[in-house]
């Protein structure tokens, strides 16, 4: 989009859009592109987020979600176009700068590791340590603690913080990637396809939770194929089609049956 | 993964007689179990087994084995294997009687042996890691090689090591123990700590566990792998220098049944080869056991030849009870 696009059309714009990003969006995409080789996965993509609400993206296989969410999290560095989070452009290296700008993903995958315990997944890889000189020793029971609080937070209805995560239901795995992800002062939680593996009773558990995250005021991104699911839970929808943005609507102003047209391509906009 | 929400709460609070029951509970217990009955099978047979003098032997004859093992343990843990932990261990030893026949002090010459057997497993690590090559693959290749290096430094002959140091480790004692007994007493513990009580302990059990995920929290699964291969070869020197002081000489030969009886004592420890659970306990148990059947044997006036196949047996049946593993 020019600079020099007159107010009318900017108007066209925003309305495709669903409104305009407010000055707080927490996440700002502006013309993200990436290509990988001679592939464009990303063309031009501008898509924003605001605190407190629940933004879902859809799109076919293909369309360039999770490319985009790639960048967003510092998978993947793009192409052109900048991404503002927070208030500053972002500059991520890797997933480990966007997790210490507060920004945390949930992977389809979970990354959980069923050997080990609820609180050791949660904790793993910024484990708490106690020093005795040159040597650290793991706080267990304050780790132990500390992950009952940030279950009990979402309600997360776990056994124990100190069973195997392979013990585990679906559905309790996914609530514990989620716990992990909103529990370290994260601003904003990427989320993957969260119920896609779940049975009726555990998507609504799962929903539930989401639900939780927003009203604490985080900002949730959600890829989901479940159109039911994204008019239940999303405050704002991005459709994706081909690498390229179809628009935005805000979710009460839509329905199933325009998403799907967006989608496929026999309603542009 | 169908366990509900009170099938897992009433597992975690089951009582003993249930748990008794439970076949998963044996499986984690093997070593133990195994280790308890054959004990009181042995001292049925032939009374001298539980003698002072015999346990205090024994104790000392398992001491290279629980070295080699709790290397072996850091290595499988991660779901890797060392196939080279007995020939790095020789050539440690052929390092040792190198230095010691060149004319270097004897602290020197044993530091000269740990250094080289842990190069030998960064070696391992750094190929594991960094070549993107299958640990069979890297160890099975340091084996044949630490082994050929080792024939090479030695000209293929057994070098004396006269040493009042090695002969203390070897002989002395600290009450009913061996000095031996206490070095891998030692290692134990710490390796156990280390497990268990630290960030590394937790990364090295994820890495095993789901490595893909592992890496997804930004754990760095590369310096864990070699991590472990380093720790398992400075393990290997550490036997060397045991091994030295107990045979009073450097010798160049295989030592394959090391190799075998340190995997063998891992997966009777319970330890799973797919990587991510593990004690060091177990391991240490599972040496003891295998040290235990092959003098119990010995005692009863069982041929040599005989001793490889109750091992052998042993180790698969261990090995099938780890499949009902919770």
């Amino acid at each position: 989009m020019s600079t020099d696009t007159p107010p009318t059309t900017r108007n066209q714009a925003d309305s495709r859009r669903g409104g305009p990003p407010s000055g707080d969006a927490l996440l700002n995409c502006e013309d993200v592109s990436k290509s990988f080789g001679s592939v464009r996965a990303l063309a031009d993509v501008s898509i924003w987020a605001h605190r407190g609400e629940v933004t879902a993206l859809v799109g076919d296989n293909g369309a360039g979600k999770s490319t985009l969410v790639r960048c967003i999290a510092g998978v993947h560095r793009p192409d052109g176009g900048r991404i503002v989070f927070d208030g500053a452009k972002t500059n991520f290296h890797s997933p480990e700068d966007a997790r210490r700008a507060g920004m945390e993903t949930v992977h389809q995958t979970l990354a959980l590791v069923p050997e080990l315990t609820v609180w050791q997944n949660l904790f793993l890889n910024r484990e708490r340590v106690r020093r005795f000189g040159p040597v650290a020793f793991l706080d267990r029971k304050g780790m132990q603690a500390e992950s009952r609080t940030m279950l009990s937070r979402l309600a997360v209805n776990v056994p124990s913080a100190r069973s195997r995560v392979g013990r585990l239901s679906g559905g309790q795995r996914q609530a514990v990637a989620i716990s992990r992800a909103a529990g370290w002062g994260s601003k904003l939680v990427i989320m993957d396809e969260p119920t896609a593996a779940l049975g009726v009773q555990e998507t609504a558990k799962v929903e539930e939770l989401i639900r939780t995250l927003r009203q604490d005021g985080m900002a949730v991104l959600l890829i989901s194929h479940n159109f039911d699911q994204v008019m239940r839970l999303s405050n704002h929808v991005w459709v994706m089609r081909a690498g390229r943005l179809v628009g935005g609507r805000r979710t009460a102003d839509t329905s199933g049956d325009e998403l799907v047209a967006m989608i496929t391509g026999t309603l542009t906009a | 993964m169908s366990d509900t929400n009170t099938a897992v709460g009433v597992r975690d609070t089951e009582p003993l007689t249930a748990r008794l029951r439970d076949v998963g509970f044996w499986a984690d217990w093997a070593a133990v179990v195994g280790l308890v009955v054959l004990v009181i099978v042995f001292f049925i047979a032939t009374p001298t087994f539980l003698t002072v003098g015999n346990v205090e032997a024994m104790l000392v004859a398992a001491a290279i084995l629980v070295v080699l093992a709790v290397g072996q343990t850091f290595v499988i843990a991660t779901a890797g294997i060392d196939l080279s932990v007995a020939s790095t261990m020789t050539l440690g030893a052929v390092m040792l009687g190198w230095a010691s026949a060149h004319g270097w002090n004897i602290a020197a010459a044993c530091v000269l042996a740990v250094l080289a057997s842990g190069l030998v497993g960064l070696a391992n690590g750094l190929l594991v890691a960094k070549g993107r090559i299958t640990d069979f693959i890297v160890t099975l290749g340091t084996l044949s090689a630490a082994s050929g290096a080792a024939l090479v430094i030695s000209d293929g002959k057994p070098v004396q090591v006269p040493s009042s140091f090695l002969l203390r480790l070897a002989s002395g004692t600290i009450g009913p123990f061996g000095y031996a007994v206490l070095v891998a007493a030692v290692v134990a513990v710490i390796a156990h700590v280390v497990f268990f009580r630290t960030r590394f302990g937790v990364h090295l059990l994820a890495t095993g566990g789901d490595k893909e995920s592992a890496r997804a929290m930004g754990v760095s699964t590369d310096g864990v792998k070699i991590a472990v291969y380093t720790i398992s070869g400075v393990l290997a020197g550490l036997a060397a220098i045991l091994l030295v002081a107990r045979i009073g000489a450097a010798e160049p030969a295989a030592n394959t049944a090391f190799l075998l009886n340190s995997v063998a004592a891992v997966v009777l420890g319970g330890v799973s080869l797919f990587g991510g659970r593990g004690t060091i306990i177990g391991p240490v148990v599972g040496a003891l056991l295998l040290t235990a059947l092959v003098n119990g044997l010995t005692l009863l006036g069982v041929s040599q030849f005989y001793q490889p196949l109750a091992v052998g047996i042993v180790v698969v049946l261990a090995a099938l009870l780890t499949r009902f593993q919770r």
